[in-house]
């Protein structure tokens, strides 16, 4: 049993500069829980607080239901992989993944086993006699990975793991971490800014911003039911387009009206939701994926968006296409085989299921 | 005719092809690495090859340098009880002062670098004054505190009823003496580049091995000495170099005395070759220094050299 509380944890710096403001989270055995959010979010400040590298200001941890607030590092029986990979270069691959073994005592033959299980499971048996500098960053990684997981510990903890990788090998270690966990199934608890590889790991993704969590959720949760501006903007690549707009009519029918006049009809199940609203300013937010070339589609709620490109991305899978209303920057996700030039104007289909309407004043999604 | 026709044109190619060798010899990259050392090679072939170089011929001559002696001189010093006595005494100062050295330095440059970075500046200059001050004039000041009659080292052992030492005047006390005051100037030289060498750990290894389980001893043994350990070998000879062939703290304090018994290789060297006037003996004492210290550092450089290829 390894479920990891935070209670109202704070972590407070000299200077009254608070990192963490007193956030609470449940993370379930063999969970994978991944903490995103911008740079100076606190999430890693939360991640070295649950290692016992970062005292704690105020709040409780507890681990496998035991409260470790004064407990050392080594006593937590936790395992952690840096960003940099912190490995020992003075030692060999074998003596790296075995060192907290050799520290806590184990029979040889059961380290020699723990190093060897590990190294299959990493494909990094032919490395076990050389020394870090000799790896490339990959192997380093799957090293740092290696000291984890012979530890077999109650929680894996990873900080930022796959930031000083390049973008071809983050890929496959992304689905190499997500494969070890599968495997080992052990509790664990990763920091990115990534929300790509918050996305594609987690079973549940914390996104925090200022010290807070701003919302909880698995994945596909937090990307089609955002709760606030922060977290629909954060999450989903390109990010959501936010406009300022007006909601006007009456409860039967609801149009989103934009700065340049466009009138975006409001899906009819959701109008009570935003009647309340009615002549108040709102956000109103569409994704890019949502706001693309006309083509015929069984789904009711579109409606269409007049716009002049500006920028134009061919990608090759899709085409980028990026205008300008009002000041703000609007995207849209085009089929690449769609005809589509800088300064024609053209009708987008906007899909207003997918649409989210925040109230400015609490940049809540409502 | 026809070789004169022949042999003609070939004159000007012999010519224009020795030119362009010379051109291409004198913008080799290795010729012109060659010639901006220049400077450094004459230095380093007039101060220390040369003298070296003269040393050893001196070594050779008899006492009035106006015949060669072959290895007289050595064979005298072999059979004299003083001479191994100094190099008993040398071996024995050098070792305990550059351990000495080594352990303060290392416990001040790792209470330093748990001080946070703005006292760390204040005490670090503070605990560098030693070793900046003249050490003939700071050995004076030691003279003082060891002076038999004035002695305020007496002075503080007599107020915890501890009776006065000779410090200058009994062998062994004299040594101590010595050795301290070499200790207490050698030792911020260790504190600062072990401090350096501190620094440069990464923290994030540290913390690696506190959530490895290592305790604070076992992160000193298994993290902080490797990682230090090319400092401190570089350091250890550097200091057992300079401490082998220090000088000037045994001639202020002890001039060797009492009874030759605390002399070292450089100061009975200039006892034998200045004071004495036997410049050939004084040459080949000092040249005794010379295998010791090349054994100890093709050692200590090999491994430097190991742990480089490996870690770096």
């Amino acid at each position: 049993m390894a479920q990891v509380s935070l209670r109202k944890l704070v972590k407070a710096y000299e200077g009254g500069v608070q990192a963490v403001k007193g956030i609470d989270l449940e993370i379930a055995d063999h969970e994978f829980v991944v903490l995103v959010g911008p740079s100076g979010c606190g999430k890693s400040t939360t991640l070295r607080m649950i290692a016992g590298l970062e005292e704690i200001t105020s709040g409780d941890i507890a681990i496998g239901g035991t409260l470790v607030n004064d407990i050392p590092p080594r006593d937590r029986d936790i395992a952690m992989v840096f960003q940099n990979y912190a490995l020992y270069p003075h030692m060999s691959v074998f003596d790296n993944m075995a060192f907290g073994l050799t520290l806590r005592k184990f029979p040889k033959a059961e380290i020699k086993r723990r190093v060897d299980e590990a190294a299959r499971i990493l494909d990094i048996g032919m490395l076990l006699d050389r020394k870090p500098k000799a790896l490339s960053g990959g192997q380093r990684q799957r090293v740092a990975m290696g000291r984890a997981i012979v530890r077999d510990p109650k929680v894996f903890l990873f900080d930022e793991p796959l930031s000083n990788l390049d973008a071809k090998l983050r890929v496959q270690m992304r689905t190499e971490i997500k494969k070890v966990h599968q495997t080992v199934k052990t509790t664990t608890v990763y920091v990115t800014h990534d929300q790509i590889e918050a996305m594609t790991l987690a079973d549940r993704v914390v996104v925090m911003n200022h010290g807070v969590i701003e919302q909880v959720g698995a994945p596909q949760e937090l990307y089609h039911h955002p709760a606030t501006r922060f977290v629909a903007g954060f999450i989903g690549s390109p990010a959501m387009n936010f406009s300022p707009a007006r909601l006007e009519g009456d409860a039967h029918a609801l149009r989103v009206v934009l700065p340049n006049g466009t009138a975006l009809p409001v899906p009819s199940h959701r109008a009570a939701r935003y009647a309340p609203f009615v002549g108040r300013p709102i956000l109103v937010g569409l994704r890019p994926e949502h706001l693309t070339d006309k083509k015929p589609t069984d789904k009711r709620n579109i409606a269409d968006f007049p716009a002049i490109p500006e920028v134009i991305e061919p990608m090759g899978m899709e085409t980028l296409v990026h205008f300008w209303m009002d000041g703000h920057e609007i995207s849209a996700r085009l089929d690449p085989t769609c005809p589509v030039s800088v300064g024609v104007p053209i009708v987008l289909a906007a899909d207003m299921d997918q649409m989210h309407i925040i109230d400015p004043a609490t940049d809540k999604v409502l | 005719m026809a070789d004169g026709t022949i042999a003609a044109p070939r004159a000007p190619d012999f010519a224009g092809q020795r030119a362009n060798s010379l051109q291409r010899f004198s913008r080799r990259r290795s010729t012109i690495a060659f010639l901006m050392t220049l400077p450094l090679l004459a230095v380093v072939v007039g101060l220390i090859a040369y003298p070296a170089a003269y040393g050893i011929y001196l070594s050779l001559l008899n006492r009035r340098m106006t015949e060669f002696a072959g290895l007289l001189n050595y064979e005298i010093l072999f059979d004299s009880d003083t001479f191994w006595n100094v190099a008993w005494q040398s071996c024995i100062f050098a070792i305990t002062a550059v351990l000495a050295k080594a352990l303060i330095g290392f416990w001040l440059a790792h209470m330093l670098h748990d001080i946070p970075a703005k006292g760390q500046r204040k005490w670090r200059g503070m605990l560098l004054i030693p070793w900046v001050i003249p050490p003939a004039l700071s050995t004076l000041g030691w003279w003082w505190m060891f002076d038999p009659t004035y002695s305020s080292i007496n002075y503080v052992l007599s107020i915890f009823a501890i009776p006065a030492v000779s410090w200058l005047g009994e062998p062994n006390w004299a040594r101590t003496a010595v050795i301290i005051v070499n200790v207490w100037y050698g030792a911020p030289f260790f504190m600062i580049m072990y401090l350096a060498a501190l620094k440069s750990v990464p923290e994030q290894l540290y913390e690696a091995a506190a959530i490895d389980g290592a305790s604070s001893w076992q992160r000193l043994r298994f993290v902080t000495l490797p990682m230090m350990a090319n400092i401190i070998s570089i350091t250890v000879l550097f200091s057992l170099i300079v401490t082998f062939a220090n000088y000037d703290i045994v001639r202020v304090l002890t001039n060797g005395g009492p009874r030759d018994l605390t002399h070292v290789f450089a100061s009975y060297a200039f006892q034998v070759g200045i004071l004495s006037g036997n410049i050939p003996r004084g040459a080949a004492v000092s040249l005794f220094m010379l295998p010791l210290l090349a054994i100890c550092a093709f050692f200590v450089l090999r491994g430097v050299t190991r742990r480089n290829k490996e870690q770096m």
